[in-house]
């Protein structure tokens, strides 16, 4: 079932001011899978996610989207940041940000109309944030502007989704809204792309696991390589976990 | 000449009529732009363009020997858009931050721009008496043409923004994203960078180098305390930029010809101080008197749901108890007291007090509100 390639790197490096970022990524992402990322802190994780979509320019390699290029391919793929990435101060509403989600499918000059209005709404809905549509960003919590975040990437309808850790500083209830919303979508077939910090939660939310730190350690299925062996690899501390304990 | 011969003027006479069309306008196109500098968080670079303009009108000058002030304007224009694109090339290319670049930036043109103004005074060329008016600005130089020149540019800028409002808004909130969806945001940039350089460039004349950068910053500054929404921030900071132009302009006409550029400049800083200290909601004054309140309305909440505690043990709830027994309890004055029978949630009997119906019923859905929220 797994066959299909949604996403595939090849031979990906980026630097920053000539200290590599990222080494020599191969990655193919089956569709269909709700896959984390992890890796310590500067292993290049949100490097890698902005780089497959354009937002850094490597110093050399190729993504592909489906066999063809991320360019051509731009209206499969949506893209939740990191929350801090952001002036929650910006005065506008959360209906507001959540509509921008249409812009792309707009294109230029376009205004949003009832149509996109209506589908911010639904999104608003499903990420159980339709009360709050007035609401101006900054009198939102940090869980609800992630789900505000969230419902933005929703309204796009995409194939994939690459979240930088949505689940940074949100509280437990909103947690779970949220990796049920993520469990959902690969219900539907959609592949899920998430940067993640907490590896206990792993092989509960999550199929599929890339290990990474500035070169790729590993990448497959959790059951199969989500063990201490490659967890020590990638942290260079001799992991042991008790996850499953 | 008082204020009232000032308005009477400003309908009857010609010249007077002209300058403050023209520092209206031009209030109005610095404020709608600066909304956009501000949210970016670019504050400063309005102050960099400004001093940057500098050199390009001495240049100019000495290029060709007159002071046509178009010419003065283009070479303002050119020397503004050379520092400005500095500025992004040295950001992106070395390790500076956007602040050090800046700073550089603006000092080395504006240092660069008094070399060249000095090194003209000392020619023996006439014309070049009053080309430091540049420096503070002198809104009596605007003509008619000059009018027409910001009519023109704001136009054009307003025109820009309808058609590209949402590529503003969204770029303006979160850039990486909006390069996502496929959009050029260096197209994006450059629009908004390049209508923020013009504005200051019409400015010049007006305001002067030292000062401009305050007729971008000032009326988005006060703008924003009253808004939560992009639109109206805008549309409020042209309003806010219009009346500091007109409101400076008279002031600086009637009171012994005051410099026009230092006075519009001082009212717009006025618009921001009320701002500050008067926005409902952003407001010094109410967030002050918000603390004020809530702060009283602990203290009787604590009184009541005290009272609360003690009536609920009895099968009737209005069962007087001594006032007595409060009186250990912290929070409660006469006061407090007084103010829960003005709100007819206790009443009193001599020495005793107790619980009405509605006070009982406002007492459990506070205490149960907070239960609910501590979950």
């Amino acid at each position: 079932m797994k066959n299909n390639i949604a996403v595939k790197v090849d031979d990906l490096t980026v630097a920053y001011n000539y200290k590599p970022v990222l080494w020599d990524i191969d990655l193919e992402i089956p569709e269909g899978v709700l896959m984390a990322i992890v890796g310590p802190n500067g292993a290049g994780k949100s490097t890698l996610i902005k780089s497959i979509l354009g937002i850094l320019k490597p110093i050399a390699g190729s993504v592909s989207i489906y066999g063809k290029s991320y360019e051509k391919q731009r209206a499969l793929v949506a893209y939740v940041p990191q929350k801090g990435s952001v002036d929650w101060d910006f005065p506008t509403t959360a209906l507001d940000v959540v509509m921008m989600g249409t812009y792309g499918s707009l294109g230029w000059i376009k205004r949003p109309g009832q149509k996109e209005k209506k589908m911010a709404l639904e999104a608003l809905e499903k990420v159980g944030m339709l009360s709050f549509k007035n609401r101006q960003i900054s009198q939102l919590s940090g869980g609800q502007q992630q789900r505000i975040f969230l419902a933005r990437a929703l309204v796009q309808d995409a194939s994939i989704y690459f979240m930088d850790e949505p689940f940074q500083g949100v509280d437990a209830t909103t947690e779970i809204a949220i990796i049920n919303i993520l469990k959902e979508l690969r219900k539907a077939n959609k592949t899920v792309i998430v940067v993640h910090h907490d590896l206990q939660t792993v092989p509960e939310y999550f199929d599929w696991v890339t290990f990474l730190n500035v070169k790729k350690i590993a990448t497959g299925p959790v059951k199969d390589i989500f063990n201490d062996d490659n967890l020590t690899k990638t942290y260079g501390i001799n992991y042991k976990v008790s996850i499953q304990e | 000449m008082d204020i009232t011969e000032y308005i009477q003027l400003v309908f009857t006479d010609y010249t007077l009529r002209t300058i403050t069309l023209g520092t209206a306008i031009l209030g109005a196109v610095t404020g709608m732009l600066g909304s956009f500098a501000v949210l970016r968080k670019q504050s400063l670079l309005g102050d960099a363009i400004s001093h940057a303009a500098l050199p390009g009108i001495a240049i100019a000058f000495l290029i060709t020997g007159a002071k046509n002030s178009n010419v003065l304007l283009l070479g303002a224009l050119i020397s503004g858009l050379v520092g400005t694109f500095w500025i992004r090339g040295i950001i992106k290319r070395t390790h500076l931050k956007s602040d050090t670049a800046l700073g550089l930036i603006l000092s080395l043109f504006f240092g660069f721009g008094m070399l060249l103004l000095t090194f003209i005074q000392k020619q023996p060329n006439a014309n070049q008496a009053g080309l430091d008016k540049y420096l503070f600005g002198q809104a009596a130089t605007l003509v008619e043409s000059d009018v027409w020149l910001m009519v023109i540019v704001t136009g054009a800028c307003l025109i820009v923004l309808l058609l590209f409002w949402k590529e503003f808004k969204i770029l303006l909130f979160d850039a990486d994203y909006t390069k996502t969806l496929g959009f050029n945001t260096k197209f994006i940039d450059i629009l908004i960078t390049t209508f923020i350089v013009l504005a200051i460039v019409l400015g010049l004349q007006t305001v002067g180098v030292v000062l401009m950068s305050a007729m971008l910053l000032a009326p988005a500054a006060a703008a924003r305390q009253w808004t939560n929404s992009l639109g109206i921030m805008v549309f409020l900071a042209a309003i806010f930029g219009a009346f500091s132009g007109v409101f400076g302009t008279a002031i600086s006409a009637s009171q012994n010809n005051l410099s026009t550029g230092p006075v519009i400049v001082i009212i717009a800083g006025v618009f921001v101080l009320i701002s500050f200290i008067f926005s409902p909601s952003r407001g010094l004054l109410f967030k002050q008197i918000r603390f004020i309140k809530n702060r009283r309305d602990l203290q009787l909440h604590k009184t009541l749901a005290f009272m609360y505690h003690i009536a609920e043990t009895h099968d009737d709830i209005s069962h007087p108890h001594t006032i007595k027994i409060l009186n250990n309890f912290q929070g409660f004055t006469k006061g407090t007291l007084q103010k829960l029978v003005d709100k007819h949630y206790v009443t009193l009997h001599g020495s005793d007090w107790s619980l009405t119906k509605e006070g009982f019923k406002t007492a459990s859905n506070l205490y149960n509100q907070q239960s609910e929220n501590n979950e």
